[in-house]
């Protein structure tokens, strides 16, 4: 019980972040992409002030033997520079300059109360399946 | 630049979705990361996801509620071409599947543990996307 509320408080922070700071607004996030128009550089003022709270937060927590709720941290320790990551990287790249969503936007979009979110969290579920299929064979 | 620069409300986002992150590193141990939340709560049978699915609640219970008091923030976009948001939708799924992130595990957990993988991705997905912006809506002048 703990850890779910422990879990859905960090949710719906993360989840009021995205919808203050409008990154749940597509129109929002192609304006930072448009790099040579009018450009709007709120996207980085948002990724810098999340990147140094959570590096701050991160440096306090990690100084514990183990989180509150598990017997360890679960922290990716792969360091390569594979193929993988890099065409996945440009692949979703492709697509958030399309459509303007990321993954956790495009879930916040689902309350809005318009339809364009759920197709987008749809094809990207298939997305998910779809490499799922292809790396487990 | 353009007037819609909102520099006060982009620093209290990302002040939230720290913490966010803080937290849950604090209690479950957890790098919050939704392209990978999202695909293990929905296709891993094997996987202890009850903590997954109560992020996501909780995700769109806090964006319902903050979008809720605000009258809605911004008015969702809703003329967008249908094609291209699925044909989008499929590449963010496939490519963060393969490229294990997305902007929240690689662009602000990843880059926030100075992981060498995570900000290689970050400049990839953001020079690419800035990239593609300026080929469909300058260079070609498709998509809206």
């Amino acid at each position: 019980m703990k850890t779910l509320l422990s879990a859905s408080l960090a949710g719906a922070l993360f989840g009021a972040g995205l919808v203050i700071s409008e990154l749940s607004n597509p129109v929002k996030v192609l304006a930072f992409l448009d790099v040579t128009g009018e450009w709007d550089p709120s996207l980085l003022v948002l990724m810098g002030t999340a990147v140094l709270v959570t590096a701050i937060g991160y440096r306090l927590v990690t100084r514990r033997a183990q989180p509150l709720f598990e017997p360890r941290f679960y922290l990716p320790d792969a360091t390569a520079l594979t193929p993988q990551l890099i065409l996945g990287a440009a692949l979703f790249g492709i697509g958030w300059g399309i459509a303007g969503y990321c993954p956790g936007p495009a879930m916040t979009g689902l309350v809005f109360a318009v339809a364009e979110p759920w197709w987008f969290v749809g094809a990207m579920l298939i997305g998910f399946g779809w490499h799922r299929s292809v790396s487990s064979r | 630049m353009t007037e819609s620069f909102t520099p006060l409300t982009s620093a209290i986002g990302g002040g939230l979705i720290g913490l966010a992150a803080t937290i849950l590193l604090a209690t479950m141990g957890r790098v919050a990361g939704i392209s990978g939340i999202v695909k293990n709560a929905v296709f891993e049978r094997n996987m202890d996801n009850r903590w997954r699915w109560a992020f996501i609640a909780g995700m769109l219970g806090g964006a319902a509620i903050i979008f809720w008091i605000t009258g809605a923030a911004f008015e969702p976009r809703t003329d967008f071409p249908l094609g291209w948001t699925l044909v989008a939708g499929v590449l963010v799924g496939f490519g963060t599947s393969l490229g294990s992130g997305c902007t929240s595990g690689h662009g602000v957990c990843g880059a926030a543990r100075t992981s060498r993988r995570s900000i290689t991705a970050t400049i990839i997905f953001i020079g690419t996307a800035m990239i593609v912006y300026f080929i469909l809506r300058h260079a070609l002048g498709v998509v809206l």
